[in-house]
């Protein structure tokens, strides 16, 4: 079989997925460390994300690398929707799916666009102006900027508001794609129990943990 | 007496029995061009110790003599091992009760007075035939791409204890095998994806020393045909395994996708 | 025409060696030009039709359901027999070949069960290689279980779905050469005539179930694998599809219809529960090995229990009667099926019966969990005198050998077998009748085979469990490959057989005139209520007990049900579209004519043998009475217009090996 012939199979597509997924994962994880240490000290908050902003591997290798990540994740995500939309043309009139299986499951393509619809946000709030600072603008380099930028932020009870609800949904993303992408790259065996254990514990803490750090800056400034 | 449900009624015995008052929502399609529509039945006097699908017998006995066309839809052993009945009633395959078939499934699991809607195993790669009868041929076709031992069935063979298998694979393999190709899968995934199915087959001989030889080419040719039917891709719900009559293991899809996965990268 | 069953000459053991290796063959060349058409795709017709195309020949297999892995061998439960030895038990091809004999009561041929006997190892070899899941012992080699009749554990199992695996194999076999283009597959079709051109069977005529399309398949060879006929009964443990119509049809072409009321009543179903009931249960034989049979020993509490005013449980152990026990105390639960299905039936009639209907016998594990629960107590050293601790363990062990039953039984009847014993009662489920055919298989219409159930076969008047899918998978796999070449050796020149031949149009206007017919008779009553019309007569006049007096009566009503039928019956929709009750009132039709030739054959037979009990030929023990002088042949029935002018050809059925007595289970 041509291998071309195998990167369109539908089992190429999920596991493209799964890994995506898992690497948007990863990152989500370091993301909510850096955010966690602004509540405790806003001087290692500012310090690592000076070296994060101004690392040339951060920025020119593994920034790009997420950003192709994030665009695929999204992209194949539409894809596969509508691929598997039309591969069931009439629908039933009466469909029981909570007797089967979890609201999460079946609704990624909802909570991966509310989280998409907020990533934009994000990006036009933090990314953006980033961007402009840094290599349009080419402002003087402020090793403690970071840390008002993130509090100014989170002044707003609207925004604060509209940014926990995402990670609301992110956290529904997170309970079904976490151990679902272990499935998907075929991972189900005896330790599949503990790391199911893990994944859900991970789409509590994390998306909560970042709720809470916006409530925190919300009320603490 | 228990009640007569048509003129016709042929009675072996008479049974004292509580009745049941139903309504029908029935999915009616004269043949797979035609368009299709919800009909609705009022139907009286079943007994819950009465299968579903005798049920329905009732009920095309009465539309008979009443000259209306029956309602058409598949079934054959009627003990829940041919894997000929589908039917999704009221938005489950093969309705509310779990590892059974349509067959198996009794009225008691319904109350007096009860809305049930019975639609066909809905799939672009399950066409509708007629009414609640659909075109599972798909899998037939999948099957026909690999999943088989290529062993010669006209000649001899060596001795059948030569192979000795451990008795973990041998019973997983066989749990795998007890697939009844019914569709349930399918016509419960939100996406209408086979993996369930497929997977079933590709883990039996996977299992097993016999398959092995083969077990590359297999999962690469069955999945090939698979995606070409038409199928939707597997998001993991876990609804198939729920829905499965036989209770077949999503543990069967994980393998599946190493199996492919390792295929594709021997090449 | 003399019948003539073509056994070669010599020893029994040397008959099947010596004549495979004389017989003609085709050379793999010219097997391309010939083709072979294959009706049913069980366990029978799906090894046949795989190793046809695997040796080279153009198949053209048919079947009703949506595919072949659905025809109704996928519900065998228990077992297959294979003469390996595997436990040392003393089991042997010879014993195997004895008791397959002696079980059928002495009314099979011993040549064609002795060939079983010796390909039944290379089923278990084969099924194997093809990736079968039989049990296994934690040794990793094969396990075996007993069954009923023997004294060998010789039966290999895959749990409690040992026909679904093997049909699966079967089916795995035919995909292989669907896909190579060597099977090509009808789905959703079913025969409804065959073709004979100058004396030989070349082709069928089928309808398309799906458009209605009535369609000509020409071949140079016709195999029949399409089952058995026991829904004549309306009731019974086939699939609501399985019917006798290809069989009957060719039986109408020329074909002799041998042994037809050789019928095996199984004892261990699901017993009624309703009128509603259009099919009943089986429930393993398996079950027998550890289930105790009993009712009542009082009248009055089997009437209490019947009104509900007692539970079984409540009756002590001295006021049960364990009946089988009782009577054959040598294979106690575990006699043949023929005599424990009568003996349940004689208890019943006796009034002993205990469910509402009267119709049904306990079957109760509780000794088994007690037996069971207190060898594990003392396996784990817990205490074997706790009682609810011993019950615990000993449901484990039964969940563990027979739990998918147990579940099955629950979800229909809705009571816990574990708990209360089940009830079982007798049902039809196994026709040992059928086809008349010789040592190659081949009915008296040359070129018609007929394997598996379909053909009279190898049962005699009664078949062992575990026994039907070694028949059907040797005839299949093993026989009828190699008897077919010996046939079709002379036919390689002759290039694709047309079905422009008027022989082909005669016998299309014949099925659409039919058709026809049915469709504009301006009848009113569904077909079922036919169906459940000869069903009754069979079952109360034909069933496990018949009389002189019912048999006479059974073929009158049944030829006036038949008139009845094709005035009265209204079958809705249109002829050319997916009809299911034109399909359904088709096949009624041929269960009209064969009720009425099984009443017959049932008449004549003046004693009792297997499943054939005649109340007037019975031992003063009530024991089957054979009649060895008379009756020692097979009955083939030649058609002749009517079921009732069908004329009698006898087989003599010659005992060299076996010894002819009375058999004996005590």
């Amino acid at each position: 079989m041509a291998k071309s012939a195998l990167l369109k199979s539908s089992i190429a597509k999920k596991v493209a997925m799964a890994l995506s997924g898992l690497f948007l994962v990863l990152f989500l994880a370091q993301h909510f460390f850096i955010n966690m240490t602004s509540v405790f000290s806003a001087d290692t908050f500012n310090s690592i994300s000076h070296f994060m902003g101004n690392n040339p591997l951060v920025q020119f290798v593994i920034q790009p690398i997420l950003i192709v990540g994030v665009i695929f994740h999204f992209i194949m995500g539409f894809v596969l929707e509508f691929k598997n939309n039309s591969a069931r043309p009439i629908s039933y009139a009466k469909n029981n799916g909570a007797a089967n299986s979890s609201w999460a499951s079946r609704n990624m393509i909802v909570s991966g666009s509310v989280v998409l619809a907020f990533l934009l946000l994000h990006f036009y709030d933090f990314w953006v102006p980033e961007m402009v600072y840094k290599y349009v603008d080419v402002s003087p380099l402020n090793e403690t900027r970071y840390f008002h930028e993130l509090a100014e932020k989170f002044e707003s009870p609207v925004r604060t508001g509209l940014y926990s609800l995402s990670f609301l949904l992110l956290s529904l993303h997170l309970w079904h794609g976490f151990n679902s992408s272990f499935q998907s790259v075929g991972f189900n065996n005896k330790y599949s129990k503990s790391l199911h254990t893990l994944g859900y514990a991970f789409a509590i803490v994390v998306p909560f943990g970042f709720i809470f750090i916006a409530l925190f800056h919300h009320f603490n400034h | 007496m228990a009640p007569c449900h048509s003129t016709f009624d042929f009675r072996l015995y008479d049974f004292q029995t509580k009745n049941m008052k139903l309504t029908l929502k029935i999915w009616r399609q004269k043949n797979a061009a035609a368009e299709g529509k919800i009909v609705e039945y009022p139907i009286d006097g079943i007994e819950p110790d009465m299968s579903f699908l005798e049920m329905l017998d009732i009920l095309n006995d009465e539309l008979i003599v009443k000259g209306e066309d029956t309602v058409a839809f598949d079934h054959d052993c009627r003990e829940g091992i041919c894997g000929m009945c589908s039917l999704y009633i009221n938005g489950e395959a093969h309705g509310p009760d779990r590892l059974v078939t349509t067959c198996q499934l009794h009225m008691r699991k319904f109350k007096d007075g009860d809305t049930i809607f019975i639609e066909p195993f809905r799939a672009k790669a399950f066409p509708v035939i007629k009414d609640l009868v659909v075109d599972r041929s798909s899998f037939d076709r999948i099957q026909q791409s690999g999943g088989f031992i290529s062993v010669n069935t006209s000649g001899n063979t060596i001795d059948a204890n030569t192979i000795p298998i451990p008795k973990h694979d041998a019973d997983r393999a066989f749990d795998a095998a007890t697939c009844i190709g019914c569709g349930a899968c399918v016509a419960s995934c939100k996406n209408s994806s086979a993996m369930l199915f497929v997977s079933a087959k590709v883990s039996q001989f996977a299992l097993l020393p016999q398959g092995k030889v083969e077990a590359a080419d297999r999962v690469l040719n069955m999945v090939a045909q698979m995606d070409a039917e038409g199928f939707g891709n597997c998001t993991n719900t876990g609804a198939c395994e729920v829905e499965c009559p036989k209770g077949i293991s999503l543990e069967n899809i994980a393998r599946m996708n190493r199996e492919y996965l390792s295929a594709s990268l021997k090449g | 025409m003399a019948l003539d069953s073509k056994i070669p000459g010599g020893s029994v053991s040397d008959k099947w060696t010596n004549y495979k290796d004389h017989i003609n063959l085709v050379n793999p060349a010219n097997k391309r030009n010939l083709d072979i058409i294959v009706v049913g795709t069980g366990l029978a017709g799906g090894s046949a039709a795989a190793t046809l195309a695997e040796l080279g020949y153009n198949v053209k297999a048919f079947c009703f359901q949506d595919s072949p892995r659905r025809a109704h061998s996928i519900a065998a439960q228990g077992g297959i027999n294979a003469a390996k030895n595997y436990q040392g038990d003393g089991d042997s091809t010879f014993r195997l070949f004895y008791d397959t004999v002696k079980g059928g009561d002495y009314r099979a041929r011993e040549a064609n069960v002795h060939r079983l006997a010796e390909v039944s190892v290379n089923i278990i070899d084969q099924c194997v290689a093809q990736g079968v899941p039989f049990a296994r012992e934690y040794g990793g080699l094969l396990d075996n279980r007993s069954f009923g009749g023997t004294l060998v554990s010789r039966t290999f199992y895959a749990k409690g779905q040992t026909g679904q695996q093997l049909l699966l194999g079967a089916y795995s076999a035919m995909n292989r050469q669907i896909g190579r283009g060597k099977i090509k597959m009808h789905n959703r079709h079913e025969m409804l005539d065959l073709v004979i051109v100058n004396g030989k069977a070349r082709g069928i005529i089928a309808r398309n179930l799906v458009t209605g399309e009535i369609e000509r398949h020409s071949a140079h060879a016709v195999v029949i694998a399409s089952g058995g006929y026991g829904n004549v009964f309306f009731l019974s443990t086939n699939a609501m599809g399985s019917n006798v119509t290809a069989a009957w049809k060719i039986h109408k072409r020329g074909a002799y219809f041998a042994n037809p009321c050789y019928t095996q009543i199984h004892p261990t179903c699901i017993p009624v529960s309703g009128d509603h009931q259009a099919k009943l249960t089986l429930m393993s034989e398996s079950l027998r090995n550890d289930g105790r049979i009993w009712v009542p020993a009082k009248l009055e509490d089997a009437k209490a229990i019947r009104e509900g005013k007692l539970k079984p449980t409540q009756i002590a152990e001295a006021d049960r009667d364990y009946y089988l026990e009782r009577r054959y105390p040598a294979f106690g639960n575990l006699v043949p099926r023929d005599i424990a299905s009568r003996a349940a039936k004689e208890r019943c009639d006796a009034g002993f019966g205990v469910n509402k209907t009267g119709e049904a016998v306990y079957l109760d594990f509780a000794a088994a969990i007690e037996r069971y629960g207190v060898d594990q107590a003392r396996l784990k050293h817990l205490d074997e005198n706790d009682k609810a601790l011993v019950v615990q363990l000993g449901t484990e062990v039964v969940a563990n050998k027979y739990g998918n039953l147990f579940q099955m039984y629950e979800k229909i009847v809705d009571e816990n077998p574990y708990a209360t014993p089940m009830m079982i009662y007798p049902a039809v489920h196994y026709t040992m009748g059928g086809t008349w055919v010789d040592y190659n298989l081949q009915t008296t219409i040359p070129g018609c085979f007929s394997i598996g159930e379909s053909n009279f076969s190898d049962h005699g008047a009664n078949r062992l469990g575990a026994s039907a899918l070694m028949q059907g998978l040797a005839d299949g796999y093993f026989v009828l490959p190699y008897t077919i070449g010996d046939y079709l050796a002379p036919d390689i020149k002759m290039g694709t057989i047309s079905t422009d031949s008027p022989e082909f149009e005669q016998a299309e206007n014949n099925v659409k005139q039919q058709i026809v017919a049915l469709m504009n008779n301006g009848g009113s009553k569904p077909a079922d209520y036919f169906h459940k019309k000869l069903g009754k007569i069979m079952w109360d006049k034909v069933g496990m007990a018949r009389n002189a007096e019912g048999l006479t009566e059974a073929q009158n009503e049944i030829a006036a049900i038949r008139e009845e039928f094709y005035k009265e019956v209204k079958i809705p929709g249109t002829a050319d579209s997916f009809n299911p009750e034109l399909a359904k009132a088709l096949r009624i039709a041929d269960f009209l004519e064969l009720g009425e030739l099984f009443a017959k054959d049932a008449l004549h037979r003046n004693e009792s043998c297997g499943g054939h009990f005649r109340e007037e030929y019975q031992t003063p023990e009530g024991e089957a009475q054979r009649d060895d002088e008379n009756f020692a042949y097979v009955a083939a029935w030649e058609y002749k217009g009517k079921p009732s002018d069908a004329v009698l050809h006898k087989e003599q059925l010659v005992f060299d090996n076996v010894k002819l007595v009375q058999r004996s289970y005590k």
